[in-house]
């Protein structure tokens, strides 16, 4: 995982170099992840292909790993086993804040980090690994706009925000970063059918932006929702990839 | 050493023990219950005291052994150490390496500046200025250490949401981790600096009077306190930031990871 230590030279990657449309934007290769008290794998050799332009959904049962997998995919969980290749390359530790800020892993309950929205939205900009970019008003409010939402909204202290409100100023705040994955974790498991399909909605139009360099992966129970968000279903079950239940669907 | 002061004698120090008496009788009296808790602190201070001053005797007579000096030094240090995680709530696997490594580190360079490059201490007489140097210095940087190691623990574990999203969000560690290490190290800070503010004006510090009952000139004696007094408060900040910023490193990764689950209560 570390920077050095990739044991399988980038072989396979040489081949698709040429052809850079191809060029996973992630690759992860037999993650291997231990329970910790020694019960067993919490991850158990997953193998996951994100290329430019996929919309994946994941599946399983609670305690699958799903939530795991994906914090692995961000780097944010130490792991035992396995590879992870950003662009084709392994990511070198100092540069893992780089890759999280094109890779942003959005947790089920995410912290707001601000007395107001607006101050959340301006937060990851006093990053070091944001500084040369700047908080854009217009953008943000564009989006709220979209949403039935004005400007009103980035006045409001974080505290009073509702649970579908939090998500989705957690969503914009990665959306505004403009990262080239996104890992969402149940964004709409707690939100009523409007903030959902809300949600959604923003999600579609962040990826249709640039269908070509984006990706993302979307942890969902909802069958429906996955049929029209995503074009292909992963399922997780104890840690290990399930056999597919289905063909992937043509979506162009 | 110097006669300019009484010497007191072990009948004096039975008369001043007795006030401990008349203290007991009074508890007995109103039914305050402290009689037995007075005893047990008369007692302790009395065979802990003596102790100690037999201990010192002896080292200050061996004192051009100067590893007998270097010892009792490091012992001092190893309790101190000791003594700063016994409390601390959330631990982790190396806790009380940290705590000696910070304690030792900070304590240690701080008495050599005062010792050799302040007060220019000759090598024989470093019994007599060290071991008292080291003590009070010990003394502080233990209770900034064990504060601010406590106060750390529970920063990373309230704010573990805010340093994960920061983190996802490409936050380096560091960025992560600074407003709960800042918390820290000003936790363990407000002891000392509390002390700094009002000394001099609330009480003569203990140092002072132990000079003054001497027969130490007052501004000779006030100078020696503001020596220690910045020894002091070197040493509590020294201790409490190496120990904040070991303990970061050990509860993230150098993948910019952080890992609650090494917090344990």
């Amino acid at each position: 995982m570390s920077g050095s230590g990739g044991r399988l030279p980038t072989l396979p990657f040489r081949l698709e170099n040429r052809v850079s449309a191809t060029l996973p934007l992630i690759e992860a290769r037999n993650l291997r992840r231990r329970h910790p008290e020694g019960r067993g794998w919490l991850l158990d050799g997953v193998s996951v292909t994100l290329l430019p332009g996929m919309r994946v959904a994941l599946d399983g049962p609670s305690g699958a790993g799903k939530t795991l997998l994906l914090r692995a995919l961000a780097m944010l969980d130490p792991i035992e086993d396995g590879e992870l290749f950003w662009r084709g390359k392994p990511v070198a530790r100092a540069a893992v804040p780089v890759f999280r800020s094109r890779v942003i892993y959005l947790h089920q309950r995410p912290a707001l980090l601000g007395e107001t929205v607006e101050a959340a939205f301006r937060r990851p900009f006093r990053l070091k690994v944001h500084g040369a970019s700047r908080y854009d008003e217009s953008r943000i409010v564009a989006w709220l706009e979209r949403l039935g939402r004005g400007a009103g909204l980035l006045r409001q202290p974080t505290a009073e925000l509702s649970g579908g409100e939090r998500q989705m100023v957690a969503l914009l705040r990665a959306m505004q970063l403009d990262p080239a994955v996104l890992l969402l974790d149940e964004p709409a498991a707690a939100l009523d059918a409007p903030t959902a399909e809300s949600v959604e909605c923003l999600v579609a139009e962040w990826f249709d932006a640039a269908p070509a360099r984006r990706a993302f992966c979307w942890v969902s129970h909802d069958r429906r929702q996955a049929a029209h968000m995503t074009d292909r279903t992963l399922r997780l079950a104890a840690g290990r990839m399930a056999p597919p239940q289905e063909e992937p669907k043509n979506v162009p | 050493m110097s006669p300019d002061y009484i010497e007191l004698t072990y009948g004096q120090l039975a008369l001043a023990a007795s006030l401990m008496v008349v203290c007991g009788a009074i508890s007995l009296a109103l039914q305050l219950g402290l009689e037995r808790r007075l005893a047990l602190g008369t007692l302790r201070t009395i065979v802990q005291l003596l102790l100690l001053g037999w201990v010192l005797r002896w080292v200050f007579a061996a004192a051009e052994q100067w590893y007998y000096v270097v010892t009792l030094m490091a012992a001092m240090t190893v309790v101190a150490g000791t003594a700063a995680v016994r409390r601390v709530e959330r631990r982790y696997a190396g806790l009380l390496v940290d705590s000696l490594l910070a304690i030792w580190l900070s304590a240690w360079c701080v008495t050599a500046v005062g010792a050799f490059g302040v007060v220019q201490v000759p090598l024989e007489r470093l019994a007599q200025y060290g071991i008292p140097l080291l003590g009070m210095v010990l003394h502080n940087t233990l209770t900034g250490i064990s504060l601010g190691i406590d106060r750390l623990g529970s920063e990373l574990a309230g704010r573990r949401d805010e340093v994960e999203t920061l983190l996802a969000l490409g936050a380096t560690r560091w960025e992560a981790a600074q407003g709960a290490v800042r918390q820290a190290v000003r936790t363990g800070l407000i002891p000392t600096l509390n002390t700094m503010m009002v000394l001099g004006i609330v009480s003569i510090p203990g140092m002072m009077t132990g000079q003054l009952l001497a027969g130490i000139d007052p501004i000779q004696a006030a100078l020696y306190q503001m020596v220690i007094m910045f020894l002091i408060a070197a040493g509590a900040s020294l201790g409490t930031m190496t120990v904040g910023l070991l303990a970061y490193r050990r509860l993230f990764t150098a993948e910019h990871q952080f890992l609650p689950g090494r917090l344990k209560k």
